[in-house]
């Protein structure tokens, strides 16, 4: 068990670096994909190009994809490692999901926020990051948790290209006792992570549904 | 003296309905023009126009002599000339009142933060809101949030406002304390395009009157003379429904 939680906090940290460069990636993704200029059409077509690709093919294929891929093109240490290109081929795929709910909650503003913005004189810009996106940002902020949930747990599909995190020790342990054992207390630190996270994430839902649908109806 | 807005036959259309059909229009610096009408005759979409939130089919308006309908004319130093109040406010939910008031100063006119806020006070205070400056739109009534746009679209210091019916969306006992902030502003030098429903605002604040339907000006003139003795049997219609159903003393 001492084992599995020191396992485990390779995931953790691989959870940890690959959010924020998710949340970035995405909100880049999902802000070139609403983009409205006719002469930012290409840049539009790119985003819905790699949202569709990402999106279009499993995790755990892209994370085959990248993490042997990448590093089988010849690169040195430590840029052959598969870690590395296991986690960025996680934060890909994930950009492109977490993109699409940004885009979401960005079409959920209201057009005459839009109208209201650009009547001031902001430029399309202006009006996307001062009005629209921060109303967007807020209202996606539960399903994002949800995404989050998904993503802490999917960190342990890295684990099938090689680096040892708890699931790849819960095998190795398996092998070594010949006890199934290992594999419960593997499932049982994802639970302690995620259940509390998920809780967390309707508690947000709660909290924005009763500050814009007012009080529930039995 | 050129008007300070004109337009000349503009004509708009959404898919096959036909809004405006060749609009002709002028108002003169300071002058206060109101847009009657039925619902859906082309009220709003003309104020929209004006303002470029909606492109024009065809036809020209000109800005004090320059036509800003026409291809390539940047809208945004257009709209900081011309600005529009909403009939739904459409005030900043996100930003306090005083924010919702600086956020074009700063970004659209670089203003710094502190002279920015410092006009937005002045400006709230102007329309009675100075002790809202720190509240957010959704604690506000409705009278006190259109205000709040009035002070938004007036902080940019525009040659022109356009009013969208800005009273429509207000209960009955808000609407005066609009209206007594667009009579004081009569007078100071803007020129105002209102669309209203409020006939006997209309009467009492407009130096011209204008009657739209079927998507044109069918009758423009002195509020004496559309409400008092209107030419088109249109007008005479339309206001006879008005009076019958009390929005208008005859």
């Amino acid at each position: 068990m001492p084992r599995l939680v020191e396992a485990f906090w390779l995931d953790v940290r691989i959870f940890m670096w690959t959010t924020p460069c998710i949340v970035a990636g995405a909100l880049l993704l999902a802000v070139a994909r609403s983009t409205r200029a006719p002469a930012l059409f290409p840049v539009r077509l790119a985003a819905i190009a790699y949202i569709d690709v990402m999106r279009g093919v499993p995790v755990i294929l892209w994370i085959y994809l990248i993490g042997f891929g990448v590093p089988g093109l010849g690169m040195e240490r430590p840029w052959n490692s598969p870690l590395l290109w296991g986690s960025v081929a996680l934060g890909m795929t994930y950009s492109a999901y977490v993109a699409e709910v940004f885009r979401a909650g960005i079409e959920s503003v209201h057009e005459s926020q839009r109208a209201a913005a650009r009547s001031l004189g902001l430029s399309g810009a202006q009006a996307m990051r001062f009005v629209i996106l921060p109303q967007a940002v807020r209202r996606v902020v539960p399903p994002l948790m949800n995404d989050l949930v998904s993503l802490q747990k999917d960190v342990a599909l890295v684990s099938l290209i090689g680096p040892i995190e708890i699931l790849r020790q819960a095998g190795i342990d398996k092998a070594k006792f010949a006890n199934f054992t290992p594999y419960v207390g593997a499932a049982l630190v994802f639970l302690a992570v995620t259940i509390p996270l998920t809780r967390f994430a309707d508690h947000l839902l709660a909290r924005e549904r009763v500050r814009t649908g007012g009080s529930r109806v039995r | 003296m050129t008007p300070r807005i004109e337009l000349s036959g503009v004509r708009k259309s959404f898919g096959s309905n036909v809004v405006l059909d060749g609009v002709d229009l002028s108002a003169a610096p300071g002058e206060v023009v109101t847009l009657i009408g039925a619902s859906g005759s082309g009220k709003t979409t003309l104020l929209r126009c004006v303002n470029l939130l909606e492109p024009v089919d065809d036809g020209r308006i000109l800005l004090d002599g320059t036509d800003i309908a026409a291809v390539g004319v940047d809208p945004n130093p257009v709209r900081r000339r011309v600005g529009i109040v909403f009939q739904s406010f459409n005030l900043f939910p996100h930003m306090s009142v005083e924010r919702n008031v600086t956020l074009a100063l700063t970004e659209v006119l670089g203003q710094p933060a502190t002279e920015a806020r410092e006009a937005a006070r002045a400006m709230l205070g102007r329309l009675g809101l100075a002790d809202k400056a720190g509240a957010y739109p959704d604690q506000l009534s409705g009278g006190q949030q259109q205000r709040t746009a009035i002070a938004r679209a007036l902080a940019l210091n525009p040659e022109v406002l356009l009013l969208d019916e800005v009273t429509s969306a207000l209960d009955p006992e808000l609407v005066g304390e609009v209206l007594d902030v667009v009579r004081e502003l009569r007078g100071s030098g803007i020129t105002m395009l209102i669309a209203t429903h409020e006939m006997g605002f209309a009467r009492e604040i407009s130096d011209r009157v204008c009657f739209l339907a079927g998507g044109t000006v069918v009758e423009s003139g002195p509020p004496s003379q559309v409400f008092g003795a209107p030419s088109d049997p249109r007008t005479r219609q339309f206001l006879a429904r008005v009076i019958a159903s009390g929005r208008l003393d005859p």
